[in-house]
């Protein structure tokens, strides 16, 4: 099937007219910066005419910590420390993205035993952040169970990061030039024991989430993304491989060890909340079977960190560089320019929530019941700190 | 490849051009063209996404450079449009009409580096910074220490390092943090 995906005259991007509060018509409404039915620290400002809503304003500055410039004072080892605080969920794919970018400059080539070891961290990640946001999507529609399961769960996830790389949520565990260590003993036969069990949850999760008419009479055509906004819009990851565009960027443009794994891009035809909590549902099966995978071919011995300069007096040469990973949400990205000094010149981090979680949030909203406004939030997945860096 | 930039280099000014790597081009162009050959990159060339708009300070040159990177889904092909804009007159032609996300980056550029982006929607309105009375804080001139120190002065038993210094020290302790 071809998808039009164009550029259409028929998208409006003109920002609408604001409501005449004086009316007496309408009513506005904060939800968040604290709030359990928001993503983070963010906020909607919200224009409700009874109960539904005709106008949505993102606003956000809640976490604004001021990474990209941070990193302009600190050296290049330095960084890798602050980089993983911007998707609190993902820190690995910031490490990742962060690592890649100063040795594509530098041109560190990293060995083959940390290749497959990155991209055992990065689907265990994956796994991890979907098990949350599984929870988050259920939990949003007023269902406790599945969040208290899921969890659970990802805390036995986050045991196999702690034995891999040392830590639970801020691993620092993908460096300049590798990976910090090997996997200890035992590792393997834990994890296959891990992915076991997250299997079985997952088809609990789909009998009690996905087959219950309440989630299904609430998700079901609540903020369709239809082919044609995907490219205006800048949508991206399940958001827009769920009206049918198959894109992935560890299929399309393979990184790490992902042209030697056997898989294939999920794709689904009801872009609806419901068809997209459906497909990240079969993306976290995937990610299990890739977890396997990388379980079944990553080398046990070898280097897992290449030669490095001194990190003192580390120098990376001038240069320029777009770097981009897959993540839960889709097109995550590092664009670094350097000047051959000891500090980085300017570091762009592009995350898919910063047009998801305004551009897009901000149209699909209108027209919403207030009741599902939560739902529809987190059915878009969206990280605040990866806007504000 | 080859083909598209010599088309772009017959119909526009284009410079600079730079490839990074497989399947990543860079180039440059004079502001007033810069709309028009994004435009182009857009509707005629299958550059249908938008990655992100960024800014770098070059203040020893006095100018700011403009990023525009754009993806071809067909190709798999990146472009980076880089446009110098005189960092007195930090002013650019708006591409909100192009993308719907576009706005949201030019006010994120207005607030954090001063950049104008004329018919730009919701462009002064708060993005991350709420009242911020200081000098756009990504410019290089902005001194995030010395805004510290200022602002929220000096604490009793606060203690901060240098980090570079707390790092050598940490490493080379009986050396006094020299690591000859």
């Amino acid at each position: 099937m071809t998808l039009s995906t164009g550029h259409s005259a028929a998208l409006d991007f003109a920002q609408p007219e604001p409501p005449d509060l004086s009316s007496g018509k309408y009513v506005k409404l904060w939800q968040g910066p604290q709030h359990p039915g928001i993503t983070g620290n963010m906020s909607l400002e919200l224009v409700l005419d009874g109960d539904t809503i005709v106008s949505c304003k993102t606003h956000v500055g809640y976490l604004h910590r001021g990474f990209e410039k941070l990193m302009e004072r600190r050296s290049f080892i330095q960084n890798f420390t602050v980089v993983c605080r911007i998707a609190v969920p993902e820190p690995t794919f910031n490490e990742y993205l962060y690592s890649h970018a100063v040795e594509e400059i530098s041109g560190i080539e990293v060995p083959e035993r940390a290749i497959w070891l990155r991209t055992m961290n990065l689907e265990l990640m994956r796994l991890a952040s979907f098990l949350m946001w599984i929870g988050g999507q259920s939990g949003a529609f007023g269902q406790y169970t599945v969040p208290n399961w899921t969890l659970a769960y990802r805390d036995y996830v986050l045991d196999l990061f702690e034995e891999m790389t040392g830590a639970r949520i801020y691993h620092m565990y993908i460096v300049p030039g590798g990976v910090r260590a090997g996997l200890p003993d035992g590792f393997e036969e834990r994890a296959r024991e891990i992915m076991k069990g997250a299997e079985k949850l997952l088809d609990q999760i789909e009998r009690v989430m996905f087959n219950n008419v309440v989630f299904k009479a609430r998700s079901k055509g609540l903020g369709i993304i239809t082919p044609d906004m995907v490219d205006p819009y800048g949508i991206v990851g399940p958001n827009a491989r769920a009206c049918g565009l198959a894109r992935d960027i560890r299929k399309d443009e393979p990184y790490l060890a992902y042209d030697r794994l056997d898989f294939e891009t999920i794709s689904g035809n009801e872009a609806d909340a419901y068809g997209r909590a459906y497909l990240r549902l079969q993306e976290t099966r995937q990610s299990i079977n890739l977890i396997r995978q990388c379980l079944d071919h990553a080398p046990t011995d070898g280097p897992f960190q290449a030669d490095m300069p001194n990190v003192l007096h580390w120098k990376v040469p001038a240069g320029e560089t777009y770097v981009k990973a897959e993540c839960t949400r889709g097109e995550y990205g590092y664009y670094m320019v350097t000047d051959g000094s000891e500090f980085v010149r300017r570091v762009h981090v592009r995350g898919p929530s910063y047009t998801h979680a305004i551009a897009v949030m901000e149209r699909l909203a209108v027209g919403t019941n207030i009741a599902d406004i939560a739902g529809l939030m987190v059915s878009l997945h969206t990280y605040p700190p990866e806007i504000e860096r | 490849m080859n083909e598209l930039l010599e088309r772009l280099q017959r119909h526009f000014d284009v410079n600079n051009i730079n490839v990074l790597k497989p399947g990543m081009t860079t180039l440059k162009i004079g502001k007033d063209s810069a709309e028009i050959l994004i435009r182009e990159l857009r509707d005629r060339e299958g550059y249908t996404h938008l990655n992100f708009i960024t800014c770098i300070d070059y203040i020893e040159d006095g100018i700011f450079t403009l990023v525009y990177m754009l993806h071809n889904y067909d190709s798999k092909h990146t472009l980076g449009v880089h446009v110098d804009i005189d960092r007195e007159h930090e002013e650019m032609t708006s591409i909100h009409t192009l993308w719907a996300q576009a706005w949201t980056y030019q006010r994120e550029l207005r607030e954090m580096y001063g950049i104008n982006f004329p018919g730009s929607p919701r462009l002064d309105e708060d993005f991350c910074l709420e009242g911020w009375d200081q000098i756009p804080p990504m410019r290089r001139e902005f001194d995030t220490r010395v805004f510290s120190e200022e602002r929220f002065g000096h604490r009793e038993g606060r203690h901060s390092e240098v980090p570079r210094v707390h790092m050598k020290m940490e490493l080379y302790p009986k050396r006094g943090g020299d690591e000859e």
